[in-house]
């Protein structure tokens, strides 16, 4: 097993309290960063460390925090992203629950290092239960001094409120969600300008993953470049994975990036093997949005090589031969399911989650979802395949956020890498109402996804 | 009229204390959730008028908004709403026939609450409870794993409650 970071004392009982925590090293980071660091000292660990934003995109975090426009007399914020939304993530809840005190010293050294005296933690509001424990463990941190005025009698004041959304997936995106916060619809803002320039209420702001921020503490407790020993190439530190599917042993694992998707998918360890010994026929690796992988490109690149659980190996091949890390929601699909009717699925989310915003967008995933629908249902023609194919081209890149492409991207690889799937619905429209198509030739090959 | 009691208002008046001041619009998601929880579990356009003073908006501020979020119930639902997801990951682990089990069991169909007021079926797009799935929401918390003996003890656990509180 690699090192654990995040969750190393996640099993330790009684870690959601102050106490605990505290006896466990907790907020060790803080008296580091607050009594023998600046602020621009904490900003070049993190961008030693290589840390990436852990929300899906992958940006770099140190080089994100730099960017943050200082103009003189204007409060400064940092918003935690906790809107975690993306099909397949269920990381940041994980997190949250088991180890609030985690993130409020992240936000704490976060907001340290951005100058940010009111630190906000956007929560999607179906979290309903995690409020009153992240309430509850800031409260606990102020009672104890690290957070309120002039924190360790460094001058430094700070406080953290959390903030609950409503249900809208698109406010997981950091300008939708800044919208959001604002009280307002969460429609994605055109950019630039940029958040770091003008983000909540027109000051500068820095939108972070709650993962993210949990992630500053071991790397000021142990140093940038500790961390970034951790891993390979531009994949640094540890990456939290959330496991679901047909999968032995669904939940969220700390992983250091160095494994296999074949040692992730197979080994107890991880998720355990495919469950009732069924074979592998597809994954999604990196939540809804990024393209799905039938099993033979799943686990090995197109040039042969053993593909990796991290951000390169992921994308090894673009997107026509490789996917995404994303954000690590990892999906596991196995023969008996249905590839047509998952994307549909998929389709409808983005349907329903579109802002309405942009015509592409709002008029296409609809579209989609329609054309899917025929499909999955017997009803569809052979042109319908390329028709989608069409809509979705004209979707991406055409809208002002990613939620565009996040919808034209499941259905692209679908039809992609599972042509024949689809074809063999618009074939045998009655057939296919009352069997899957099963696991097709090009799942076959390795020896370890027949095994 | 619908109207908070002193209680709530204090609780009102520390939400909008979260944010800069004259931003007070930031509260406007906190204190729907407060009014829906408060006022039958969903918004009537009183309600919604109510909360737009209290912010001090225009009352087309406070819908625009409520008709954007999908956790908002402009319309009266019963006393237990069962939010079944239905996305991908919970489709795989057989979300469909959860969901159709809870219709013939309760004999309603999606959007419907029963005639005496107690449940009402909703599906929801990804709550992200993906390795536990299939899932729904009931209330603040999420009950996962769902089988047709799980839904069952449930829905006996709401009635028993009802049947208390009545």
């Amino acid at each position: 097993m690699g090192r654990l970071l995040l969750l190393e004392k996640a099993n330790v009982p009684g870690i959601r309290g102050y106490e605990v925590y505290r006896r466990e090293g907790g907020y060790r980071s803080v008296e580091k960063a607050l009594k023998t660091m600046t602020p621009d000292q904490v900003t070049d660990e993190v961008k030693k460390s290589g840390l990436r934003g852990r929300g899906g995109a992958g940006f770099p975090t140190g080089l994100k925090w730099s960017f943050m426009a200082k103009p003189e007399g204007v409060p400064r914020y940092l918003v935690c992203n906790a809107d975690e939304s993306e099909p397949g993530t269920f990381k940041d809840r994980y997190l949250m629950e088991f180890l609030p005190h985690l993130l409020v010293e992240g936000l704490i050294v976060s907001s340290y290092a951005l100058g940010s005296k009111a630190t906000y933690v956007y929560i999607r509001g179906e979290y309903a239960w995690i409020p009153e424990i992240l309430e509850q463990a800031i409260a606990e941190a102020k009672a104890n001094g690290w957070l309120g005025k002039n924190i360790l009698g460094t001058g430094f004041d700070c406080e953290i409120y959390v903030h609950t959304g409503a249900g809208a997936y698109i406010c997981g995106e950091e300008t939708a969600l800044l919208e959001s916060l604002e009280g307002k619809r969460g429609n994605p803002r055109i950019k630039p300008p940029f958040p770091a320039v003008k983000g909540v209420w027109d000051c500068p702001t820095v939108v972070n993953n709650v993962e993210t921020l949990a992630a500053i503490v071991p790397i000021i407790n142990n140093g940038g470049e500790d961390y970034a020993k951790i891993g390979i190439g531009k994949s640094t530190g540890t990456k939290l994975m959330s496991a679901c599917g047909n999968i032995n042993k669904p939940g969220v694992f700390e992983i250091d990036m160095t494994i296999s998707v074949e040692e992730f998918i197979y080994s107890d360890e991880y998720c355990g093997g495919i469950a009732n010994g069924k074979r592998l026929k597809a994954c999604i690796p990196g939540g809804s949005s990024v393209p799905i992988l039938p099993a033979n490109l799943l686990l090995k690149t197109v040039k042969g090589e053993t593909r990796l659980m991290n951000y390169e190996s992921l994308g090894d091949g673009g997107f026509v031969k490789g996917s995404m890390m994303g954000s690590g929601g990892f999906i596991v699909l196995d023969e008996d399911q249905c590839v047509v009717k998952h994307t549909l699925t998929l389709a409808r989310f983005y349907r329903h989650e579109s802002c309405g915003q942009c015509s592409p967008c709002r008029e296409g995933t609809g579209w989609m979802e329609k054309i899917l629908r025929n499909i999955d249902t017997g009803k569809g023609k052979m042109s319908d395949i390329d028709l989608l194919w069409d809509i979705q081209r004209r979707i991406e890149g055409n809208t002002i956020c990613p939620l565009g492409d996040a919808a034209a991207w499941p259905v692209a690889a679908a039809i992609r890498h599972f042509r024949d799937e689809f074809e063999w619905h618009v074939e045998n429209p009655e057939e296919c109402l009352v069997r899957n198509y099963g696991l097709a030739n090009y799942a076959d090959p390795l020896g370890v996804a027949t095994a | 009229m619908a109207k908070f009691s002193d209680d709530k208002l204090k609780k009102v008046d520390e939400i909008v204390a979260r944010y800069p001041a004259g931003k007070q619009k930031s509260a406007l998601l906190p204190l729907l959730h407060l009014a829906q929880d408060e006022f039958g579990g969903w918004l009537s356009v009183e309600t919604m008028d109510y909360v737009a003073g209290l912010l001090k908006l225009e009352p087309i501020e406070v819908y625009e908004v409520a008709t954007f979020y999908s956790m908002f119930n402009l319309k009266p639902v019963g006393r237990y709403v069962f939010e079944v997801c239905q996305t991908g990951p919970c489709m795989i682990k057989g979300c469909d026939e959860i969901i159709e089990y809870i219709k013939k069991k309760l004999g309603i169909g999606v959007g419907e609450t029963t005639k005496d007021g107690l449940f009402t079926l909703k599906t929801a797009e990804c709550l992200g409870a993906c390795g536990y799935a299939p899932m729904m929401l009931l209330g603040k918390y999420f009950r996962e794993n769902l089988t047709p003996e799980r839904v069952d003890q449930i829905i006996d656990e709401c009635r028993q409650k009802a049947a208390l509180n009545n």
